[in-house]
C-alpha cells in the first residue's frame, strides 16, 4: 500500500457516490485541477460510512471539491494521520479544507 | 502467598476504579471507537485529577517526583487503568503520565537535563527504537543499524520498524550495532528527530488503532559521542533491562480489559433471553464463564506473584516471563469467549469488545511472543547453557 493515495479521482456526483459502500476508510476530496482540499475519515461514528461522508461533501463541497477518491481500510485512524502526516510533508501545510485538524495531534513523517 | 491488599493497596484500587468509570468511560463515549487520544487540553484536566491522587509519573521513580509505589501496586493499578475501551494501549489516555523511557534514568547529569527533566515535565516526546526488519526478540543478534565512529561524532545507517510514536517524538533511543556480532556490540544512542537523516518513513498499519508503528530509515544520522547513553557497547543491558521490568504491567494491563468484558459477559448472560430462558441458564454459557473466572484468577495470580518477587529483590525474570505468558494467552481466550456470548453484538463497534480483541491478539506478540517466554522460562529450568 503506497503511502499516498494514488487511485483516479471520480467526479463528486451522484452516481459515482451510488457505487461507493458504506464501508469504513478513508477518501480525499480534489478540485477541478486535482489539487488536494480535504482528507476525510468515515470513521465508526459515520452514519453509512464512506458513502455518508461523501454525500455530505456533495451537498456542501468543502473549498470547491468537485472529485473524490476512497480507501476502503479498517485501519482508518491510522491511515488518516498517514495520509495527512505525508500532505504535510509534501507541502508544509495542510489541505486548504483541513481546518477540523488539530496540527498538535500530528507527526512528522517524511516518506521520501 | 497472600494475596490480601493492605488498607492502602484497596483504597488506591478504589480510587483508581472511580476514576475510570466517573471520567475516562463517559469521555470515551464521545470519542470513535478506535481513538487512542484525547485532546492536549482534556489530557491536562485529567492528568491533574491524577496528580490530586498522588499517582502522576506511575513509571517515575520517588527521587524524581514519582509516587513511591511497589510492583504489585504498579500492577493493581495497571489492572484498573485498562478496564475502558482503550484501555490496553492507551491507559486513561495517559492520564498517570504516560509511557516514560527508563533507560534515561541511567544518563550522565547533562543528558538528564537536556533530556531526561523535559520527558519527566511532559514537555518533550521520546521513543524506544530497539526492533529492526530483522527481528525484535533478540536484538543482540539482530540489530544490524551500524554505527561508525567520525570523530567527536558516530554515523548511523539502518532501518528501525515497529517503532511507536517516533513521528511525534523530539527525541528517542537508538541501538545500533558500533562493534562485532552479539551482544557486546550493541550501543544505546540518544537521538533527536529533528536531526538530518532521521527519517520516518511511514506508519505501520496493524489490528492496532492506538500508538501506532513505525517504520524509521537513519541515512547518515550524525550523533554526537556525547549522546552514548551508558557505555559503548552497554546498550544490551540497557535494552533487557527495560523489557524484563515493563514486562509485568503490561501483563497487568491484559487482565484489566479481560475482567471488564467478563463482567459485561456476565451481565449480557443474565438480561438475554434465547428460547424462553436467559443465556445464564444455559450449560454452555455457564462453562464459558466458569473458564473465562478461572483463566484471570491464574492469571492475576501469576502476575501478582512475578511483582511481589520483584518487590522482595528476588530474581523474578522467569516469573515475569509466565506472567507475560500467561496473561497475554488467559486474557485473549477471556475476551473470545466473551464476544461468543454477546453473539453478534460481540463483533460490533457499537462494543469494546472487537477492539479488545483485536489487540490482544497484539499482546501474545509484542514484548516479546508467547514463545519467545517459553524460551526464557526453559532457560532457567534447563540452566544457562542454553541460549
Amino acid at each position: 500500500m503506497p503511502v499516498r493515495l494514488d487511485k483516479p479521482w471520480q467526479p463528486l456526483n451522484e452516481e459515482a457516490i451510488s457505487l461507493i459502500a458504506g464501508h469504513l476508510g478513508v477518501y480525499q476530496l480534489a478540485d477541478a485541477s486535482e489539487e488536494i482540499v480535504y482528507i476525510g475519515v468515515a470513521d465508526a461514528r459515520s452514519l453509512f460510512g464512506l458513502k455518508g461522508e461523501l454525500k455530505k461533501a456533495m451537498a456542501d463541497p468543502p473549498a470547491g471539491a468537485t472529485q473524490f477518491r476512497v480507501e476502503v481500510n479498517m485501519a482508518y485512524r491510522t491511515r488518516h494521520f498517514e495520509l495527512l502526516q505525508a500532505y504535510w510533508s509534501d507541502h508544509a501545510a495542510l489541505p486548504k479544507a483541513n481546518t477540523d485538524v488539530d496540527t498538535r495531534s500530528l507527526g512528522q513523517l517524511r516518506p521520501g | 502467598m497472600d494475596l490480601a491488599l493492605t488498607d492502602e493497596q484497596r483504597m488506591i484500587v478504589d480510587m483508581v476504579r472511580r476514576f475510570v468509570r466517573e471520567e475516562i468511560q463517559p469521555l470515551e463515549e464521545t470519542l470513535d471507537p478506535d481513538a487512542d487520544e484525547v485532546s492536549p487540553e482534556q489530557l491536562e484536566a485529567l492528568s491533574a485529577k491524577v496528580k490530586e491522587m498522588g499517582l502522576y509519573g506511575l513509571d517515575t521513580p520517588p527521587e524524581y517526583g514519582g509516587p513511591e509505589i511497589d510492583l504489585v501496586t504498579r500492577c493493581l493499578i495497571a489492572i484498573e487503568c485498562s478496564q475502558h475501551r482503550a484501555g490496553l494501549y492507551a491507559p486513561c489516555y495517559y492520564a498517570f503520565g504516560g509511557a516514560r523511557q527508563a533507560q534515561l534514568f541511567e544518563a550522565t547529569d547533562a543528558q538528564k537535563e537536556k533530556y531526561l527533566y523535559p520527558m519527566l515535565e511532559g514537555k518533550k516526546r521520546v521513543f524506544f527504537g530497539l526492533s529492526e526488519p530483522s527481528g525484535g526478540s533478540d536484538p543482540g543478534r539482530a540489530i544490524q543499524t551500524r554505527a561508525v565512529r567520525d570523530g567527536d561524532h558516530w554515523v548511523l545507517n539502518g532501518t528501525k520498524l515497529w517503532i511507536s510514536g517516533a513521528d511525534r517524538a523530539d527525541y528517542g533511543l537508538l541501538f545500533a550495532r558500533t562493534g562485532g556480532p552479539g551482544r557486546a556490540g550493541v550501543t544505546a544512542f540518544i537521538v533527536e528527530t529533528a536531526w538530518e537523516g532521521f527519517n520516518v518513513r511511514r506508519v505501520v498499519h496493524t489490528l492496532r488503532s492506538a500508538k501506532y508503528a513505525t517504520e524509521i530509515q537513519l541515512e547518515d544520522l550524525r550523533v554526537p559521542h556525547e549522546n552514548i547513553l551508558g557505555e559503548e557497547g552497554g546498550g544490551f543491558a540497557i535494552a533487557n533491562d527495560r523489557l524484563s521490568r515493563q514486562r509485568v504491567p503490561y501483563a497487568a494491563e491484559c487482565i484489566g480489559v479481560a475482567i471488564r468484558a467478563h463482567e459485561m459477559a456476565t451481565e449480557y448472560a443474565k438480561i438475554r433471553e434465547t428460547f424462553g430462558a436467559p443465556l445464564s441458564h444455559r450449560q454452555g454459557i455457564q462453562w464459558m464463564l466458569v473458564e473465562n473466572e478461572i483463566d484471570l484468577r491464574q492469571a492475576k495470580w501469576m502476575v501478582l506473584d512475578a511483582a511481589a518477587k520483584a518487590d522482595r529483590g528476588e530474581p523474578f525474570r522467569m516469573e515475569s516471563a509466565i506472567a507475560k505468558l500467561v496473561a497475554s494467552e488467559a486474557s485473549g481466550r477471556v475476551v473470545d469467549r466473551s464476544m461468543q456470548i454477546h453473539g453478534g453484538l460481540g463483533v460490533a463497534k457499537d462494543l469494546p469488545l472487537e477492539r479488545w480483541y483485536r489487540e490482544l491478539r497484539i499482546r501474545r506478540v509484542g514484548e516479546g511472543p508467547s514463545e519467545v517466554q517459553k524460551h526464557v522460562i526453559a532457560r532457567d529450568i534447563l540452566g544457562a547453557g542454553l541460549r
